[in-house]
């Protein structure tokens, strides 16, 4: 039988989480890194679980997840995709590339669509400049990518 | 069984080096994974252990593998894709490769391969030394710092340790900045995924020197494959000894932990880095007191460059004058400069300081990659200077360099060809410092956001004469107001662009410019 006493398991995983790196402050961004890996972003739940068990404020947690571009505070969407929009990818191509995108796939790049399969955002280098256009998808780098080899990639066709 | 070598690094990898290394090994191939030794353009770089050495093919795709295993591959001359010994190949054979001896050579997760090539020799001679006369060496070297500033290392090293800590065990910190967020530029990804020993190597010595016996590396996210490989490099460091207590028998100690940046441009900057590895919001801190006297939860801390690090063993193991040798005026040894973005020949490049940027992009780049003609190359990062293709031909040393308006900074040199729209680089420059400020002092916060409506409006021929004008009072508020370089250098780029390609930002711009100089 479900009492009050039982804990929300997202509640738990973030508790769990602090308690393996020690409840220490300084980390934080690892925290936040495992719980983002885990559960695709910062839920709102989080906020308060570790500023207890770090013994800081909300505003310093919530301060640490907005402040830095990587931490998201909504799901991502099912497939997402991030483009190098430094200057070398610029050198070759990666505005004329992310315009060919988001017609391609019908959304605006760093801008998250509701209910769309798909998410363009931006990253400044990928350290990949002498084989831009550079993207990166599901934690693997791209080079000398175009339209159509994106689209291949997502489809699992890497070679 | 024949021997092959194929790189595992982001470059090679990201055009199927993995795919090309798996069609090996399921043709019955040992397949060694190496770094990369940075020639991007011959990625991926394939290497056939013969008994005259290494022979390489490239660049590689995933479908020429079956033809190159049908071929004699260990004799395969006629083959289209044959470079001949790897050794010889001109863009090698034309390098000083002191820093990158190894790259692309060892299999950077393997300690015993560290090891049969020179690895921890120069730990072992700086153990003799003692730290003063490591401190020493490293100035006698002329070593500076290579994340950009430029500040000699082994002054940075003697502020650290003379910094007497308050209570006699207090601690001290080496850490390893590899936020290498400047565009354009891979070198710390390189030698962190080619021969991460001699990071580590480097900051051990640092340790020893300063009496810190703890050490970070802040490595950015956008490097997965090199955080996998500095989780598995640190690991097999304290199982073999060459981590943690009494390394190598030496009697020095040693912790090493990775910590993993979350995306901000800005944590490159030491102090923010520093703030960001007390898991806070990577704000900039005021400078004094300088991180080696009161740094990383406010004690002493040396935070060097990945390369600098990297570069500190081999000044042991063959001497500060040996190191010293080369370059020129006061900016000695060498420096791996980059070659990006629309270059033929794109890669890593390491030569002693005292090229010419022409020898670099046409000796080593081969012009552009489009073939067209080159219109603007900026060097440094996006806080550098676009240069002319009439610049070329200047000295590439900290000084000489500084003095054409210009900025080695990292060593990154990105190439545009006349297609690039120099109006929009002036915009991106003030978009990025929007996007990347950490909003601490207002010059950066507010200016960028300033900066980039004020191009907006010139670019759109709104009175151009007043916004110029307006544009050039931001300039010196953002230069002289500004706590760190984010604000201080932004507006270097867009001065630059305005004074070489005036004619990008519209008529009114391109006659106020020639009228200025008239």
């Amino acid at each position: 039988m479900a009492t009050n006493l039982d804990i929300n398991p997202a509640l738990q995983f973030v508790k769990d989480t602090c308690s393996v790196h020690g409840n220490a402050p300084e980390k934080l961004l690892e925290i936040l890194h495992d719980i983002q890996n885990a559960k695709g972003y910062i839920p709102n739940i989080a906020y308060v679980a570790i500023a207890n068990a770090l013994n800081l404020s909300r505003a310093e947690v919530y301060g640490v997840v907005s402040f830095y571009h990587d931490f998201r505070q909504t799901p991502p969407a099912q497939k997402t995709i991030k483009l190098c929009m430094a200057e070398a990818c610029q050198s070759v191509g990666a505005r004329e590339l992310r315009a060919e995108l988001e017609a391609e796939f019908g959304v605006e790049i760093d801008i998250k669509i509701p209910d769309s399969e798909i998410e363009i955002g931006t990253v400044f280098c990928l350290g990949n400049c002498a084989l831009g256009p550079a993207v990166l998808v599901g934690g693997q780098v791209y080079g000398r990518v175009d339209a159509q080899r994106v689209k291949d990639i997502l489809k699992g066709d890497n070679a | 069984m024949r021997k092959i070598y194929i790189p595992r690094d982001t470059a090679s990898v990201s055009i199927g080096a993995d795919v090309v290394a798996r069609k090996f090994a399921d043709a019955g191939f040992t397949v060694v994974r190496t770094g990369s030794r940075g020639a991007a353009w011959l990625e991926v770089l394939v290497e056939i252990e013969t008994p005259k050495g290494r022979i390489g093919y490239g660049p590689v795709q995933p479908r020429d593998v079956e033809n190159l295993i049908q071929c004699d591959i260990s004799n395969g001359e006629a083959h289209p894709l044959y470079l001949g010994p790897v050794e010889e190949i001109e863009y090698f054979q034309k390098q000083t490769r002191i820093t990158f001896a190894r790259a692309g050579v060892i299999d950077p997760l393997s300690v015993e391969d560290f090891l049969a090539h020179g690895g921890f020799q120069g730990l072992k001679k700086a153990a003799e030394l003692g730290p003063k006369e490591i401190v020493k060496t490293v100035l006698d070297s002329g070593l500076r710092g290579r994340g950009g500033a430029g500040f000699p290392t082994g002054i940075k090293w003697q502020t650290a340790l003379d910094a007497s800590p308050k209570q006699k065990c207090e601690q001290k910190y080496v850490v390893c900045n590899a936020d290498e967020g400047d565009g354009g530029t891979f070198s710390d990804r390189l030698l962190m995924e080619s021969d991460p020993f001699a990071l580590i190597e480097g900051m051990i010595i640092c340790g020893y020197a300063i009496g810190a016996t703890k050490g970070y590396i802040y490595l950015r996210s956008e490097y997965p494959l090199t955080k996998d490989i500095l989780t598995t490099v640190i690991a097999n460091g304290y199982r073999s000894g060459w981590l943690g207590k009494d390394i190598g028998g030496l009697g020095v100690d040693f912790d090493l932990e990775l910590r993993i940046g979350a995306g901000a441009y800005i944590c490159g900057e030491e102090t923010s880095l520093l703030d960001s590895l007390e898991g806070k919001r990577g704000m900039v801190r005021a400078k004094p007191p300088l991180p080696a006297i009161a740094g990383l939860f406010g004690k002493p801390t040396i935070i060097n460059n990945v390369i600098t690090l990297a570069s500190v063993p081999d000044i042991f193991v063959n001497g500060a004058q040996s190191y010293a040798a080369h370059g020129v005026a006061r900016s000695r040894g060498t420096l791996p400069f980059q070659l990006a973005g629309n270059v033929k020949r794109g890669g890593l490049v390491e030569v002693p300081f005292g090229t010419t940027l022409r020898e670099l992009i046409e000796g080593f780049g081969g012009g552009t990659y489009s073939g067209r003609p080159i219109k603007a190359v900026q060097v440094g990062g996006p806080l550098g200077s676009y240069l002319p293709p009439e610049s070329l031909d200047v000295v590439l040393d900290y000084e000489a360099f500084d003095a054409i308006g210009g900025a080695i900074g990292h060593g990154g040199i990105v190439v545009f060809d006349d297609s690039a729209d120099m109006g929009q680089q002036a915009r991106f420059a003030f978009e990025f410092c929007e996007l990347e400020s950490c909003g601490k002092c207002t010059p950066c916060r507010i200016g960028s956001v300033r900066g980039k409506e004020t191009i907006d409006k010139i670019l759109a021929g709104e009175n151009p004469h007043e916004n110029l004008a307006l544009l050039e009072d931001l300039f010196e508020t953002m230069e002289l107001g500004s706590l760190c370089a984010m604000g201080g250098l932004t507006p270097k780029p867009v001065r630059s662009l305005l004074k070489h390609f005036p004619q990008d930002f519209g008529e009114a711009v391109m006659c106020a410019k020639q009228g200025a100089e008239g």
